[in-house]
């Protein structure tokens, strides 16, 4: 067994037994991250270009380490010193990788749905690094590895999701990740950041951070980004810190035991101060770690043997 | 041949009000006879068409079509979206002004019905600008215009957001009595925005286009034109809210008029969940409560036209990320299938209902006359088949804008035969 879809564009589409799959899988990996020998040949052969029209630092790099780790020849396409500054299109983009004999391309990009449309175009399999608001997949994965290692099962769990709701691709994958897996989802930010409809997902809305706070197993704070207060969507950072800034005495209000997280970067003194950042509670760098062995079992999964014979027996 | 005499058809005279089962012949341009049985003994110059279950109406008008002719000629040409529109069953098409340059002056209006003319397709009816450049700021020459052969007045894709200009620019409208055509969206709050804002634009993680958007300069323009006495038509009206102010502003008895697209009675926001760029249009599909209020409003007949609002675009342009796309479906030959299968087929509107949307009511936003099917008058025809089944297919495609997301649909009723001064501009009879 392994992934279904040729693409891996979210979590909306895939089925729980997918994702349990890959958090299985991702618990072997894991192990292989402290070995002092960090190289397998597994994907040898293999090759995985990734695709970034967006700057970033964990989730390309994560992605270039599982690879490698794995033995598989990695690239990295740097989009602004490319044919893209020329105006090539994403399609052709995608052609011109595939007439290279890529076998994956693991693509972030601003616009939503711009990995269904590279993966609807080539011949390699697409992982969404994300795009848009839309989806980012990886990034829910690593979370729910990172909460069911800590308490065994997701079923059950209360995770609350705080911040800039509208904006975030990681809310809408976590999402669908953890309501397929049985978890409750409560998402909490101000009016101007809670998108239209959201309450249709299946999950339950609040604009207070303390009752968001009050029945959290999972604190999961969202970056908040200062463009969006000169846009108009909050009147200052210091408001905003006020009223959903994770402290040492907003924290108190929570389950003793919850968890805190955060995708990162972080705004430190802003959604989330450096005492709780540092606590035991933080479970921030953990979640780095589970990035590169889920990015290593979807690399697996996708680019091992079990696709080739999916591919012969279809 | 001299004479073509169409036998059996259903003859709907939305002009005249009648409706009746006969025969027509036309002769040198006109209708020389209508009558229950015409048998001419001349055949050789004379061609027998057999209608029989088809519906022969007086020229369909699509009173909103873009046919990007001059500028962008990579998307259209007056020669291939008139082409279309005659295959779409229209005998005339009100072009919009949002070519380069605008046509917001004589020059470009006389360029427009020259390459019109040429392709002898359907009739043009164009509309100049409200306008300078379509900026909103300084008025175009109206009286120039009018002199070209104008008949409507509209920035299209760009409202005047400037309130007072707006007044200025409807009340000089008076003057020549011209139909102000609005386009409905306050800018600020639509800035942005890539499909309706709802439960689709939240999981897409697409920026959304609140209804309010439309339903706010709605309330502006009606406003305006209580103000000013000018006639304002609503372009392509696509929501609850905005239906709900045209009807209470006809019922006040204000100059307000509305027109819907098909697309936006037939065709929901979950379509764009796919991704498709053919779904991107402005304004956005909408959720099925607007669909409704869209419906609700042609059957009142809040909503006096259907119009295609035909915006093709090049395939390199739509094959992009979905935010990157433009606004606009290619729709003008699927217009009136697309109404005949979603409003007459599943029995919202009568066949007479949906004729009167194509032809008077255009003609009266217009303030043109239109012919009926009767003895002396020009032979502008539409015939169509309310009971043909086929599919929207792109290999027998007339627009250069390939731009539909009806590709591939099977549709329920379609035009067959178009006739324009006597001549058959287009005829898919089988």
């Amino acid at each position: 067994m392994g992934i279904k879809t040729k693409d891996l564009l979210g979590l909306k589409n895939i089925s729980k037994e997918e994702i349990e799959l890959i958090l299985n899988t991702a618990e072997s990996m894991e192990e292989i991250i402290y070995r002092d020998v960090k190289k397998l040949p597994t994907l040898r052969g293999k090759s995985v270009v990734s695709l970034f029209y967006e700057p970033s630092t964990r989730t390309r790099s994560s992605f270039e380490l599982a690879g490698k780790y794995l033995g598989a020849d990695t690239m990295n396409m740097g989009v602004s010193s490319s044919s893209v500054k020329k105006g090539e299109t994403l399609i052709d983009t995608g052609r011109t990788l595939d007439a290279m004999g890529i076998d994956m391309v693991v693509i972030r990009h601003p616009a939503a749905g711009a990995p269904k449309l590279l993966g609807e175009n080539i011949k390699a399999r697409v992982i969404n690094a994300g795009d848009g608001y839309h989806e980012h997949p990886t990034q829910a994965l690593l979370d729910m590895y990172t909460m069911r290692k800590k308490f065994g099962e997701l079923q059950g769990l209360t995770v609350a999701i705080i911040g800039d709701i509208l904006h975030s691709r990681v809310v809408r994958s976590n999402i669908w990740g953890l309501t397929k897996m049985g978890a409750e989802v409560i998402v909490c930010g101000p009016p101007t950041l809670l998108p239209a409809d959201i309450a249709a997902t299946g999950v339950r809305v609040v604009t207070s951070f303390e009752d968001a706070l009050r029945d959290a197993d999972v604190i999961m704070m969202l970056r908040i980004q200062l463009e969006r207060q000169q846009k108009g969507l909050f009147p200052s950072k210091r408001e905003y810190a006020k009223m959903y800034g994770l402290n040492k005495e907003t924290l108190s209000l929570a389950k003793k035991d919850a968890m805190v997280m955060h995708p990162g970067p972080i705004n430190r003194g802003v959604e989330i101060s450096p005492e709780v950042y540092e606590s035991v509670q933080s479970v921030i760098d953990e979640q780095v770690t589970a990035g590169v062995a889920v990015r290593m079992a979807l690399l697996y999964l996708m680019m091992g043997s079990d696709f080739e014979d999916e591919k012969a027996s279809s | 041949m001299k004479r073509l005499v169409l036998k059996n058809a259903l003859i709907i005279d939305s002009v005249r009000h009648r409706e009746f089962k006969g025969d027509i012949l036309i002769e040198n341009c006109k209708i020389k006879k209508v009558a229950e049985e015409i048998e001419i003994n001349d055949r050789e110059e004379t061609r027998t068409i057999d209608l029989e279950g088809k519906v022969v109406t007086p020229g369909m008008i699509d009173m909103h079509v873009h046919l990007r002719e001059p500028g962008e000629e990579n998307k259209e040409t007056i020669a291939t979206g008139t082409k279309a529109a005659a295959y779409g069953g229209f005998t005339a098409v009100a072009c919009m002004p949002n070519t380069y340059p605008a046509a917001d002056n004589e020059a470009t209006i006389e360029l427009i019905k020259r390459r019109a003319e040429e392709a002898g397709n359907c009739r043009v009816l164009p509309v100049g600008c409200l306008t300078k450049e379509r900026q909103g700021e300084i008025m175009a020459e109206y009286g120039f215009l009018k002199d070209a052969g104008v008949v409507a007045l509209s920035d299209d894709g760009n409202g005047v957001m400037n309130s007072e200009v707006m007044r200025h620019c409807m009340e000089y409208a008076t003057l020549y009595d011209l139909p102000v055509l609005s386009h409905c969206e306050d800018e600020n709050l639509a800035e942005g925005g890539q499909i309706h804002e709802g439960y689709y634009s939240t999981i897409l993680g697409l920026q959304g286009i609140p209804a309010a958007a439309e339903e706010i300069m709605i309330a502006r323009d009606i406003a305006l034109a209580e103000l000013t006495g000018a006639r304002l038509h609503i372009c392509h009206i696509s929501t609850k809210g905005g239906v709900e102010l045209v009807r209470r502003a006809k019922e006040k008895g204000l100059k307000v008029t509305a027109e819907a697209a098909p697309h936006h009675f037939s065709l929901s926001d979950q379509e764009t969940a796919s991704y498709n760029t053919a779904t991107k249009v402005n304004p956005p599909l909408r959720s099925e409560e607007h669909i409704q209020a869209v419906i609700a409003g042609l059957k009142d007949g809040t909503i006096d036209v259907i119009a295609s609002d035909h915006a093709p675009h090049s395939r390199e342009e739509k094959e992009v990320e979905y935010p990157f796309a433009p606004f606009g479906i290619s729709g003008v030959e699927t217009c009136l299938a697309v109404s005949l299968h979603y409003l007459y087929h599943t029995g919202k509107l009568s066949l007479r209902q949906l004729v009167e949307k194509f032809t008077t009511g255009p003609a009266s936003v217009l303030g043109i006359n239109i012919a009926g099917i009767e003895e002396g008058s020009l032979a502008h025809l539409t015939v169509f088949d309310p009971e043909l089944v086929k599919a929207v297919n792109l290999k027998n495609w007339h627009s250069l804008g390939q731009n539909t997301p009806y590709a591939g649909k099977n549709l329920k009723g379609w035009p067959v035969m178009t006739i324009v001064g006597g001549k058959i501009t287009a005829e898919s009879l089988t």
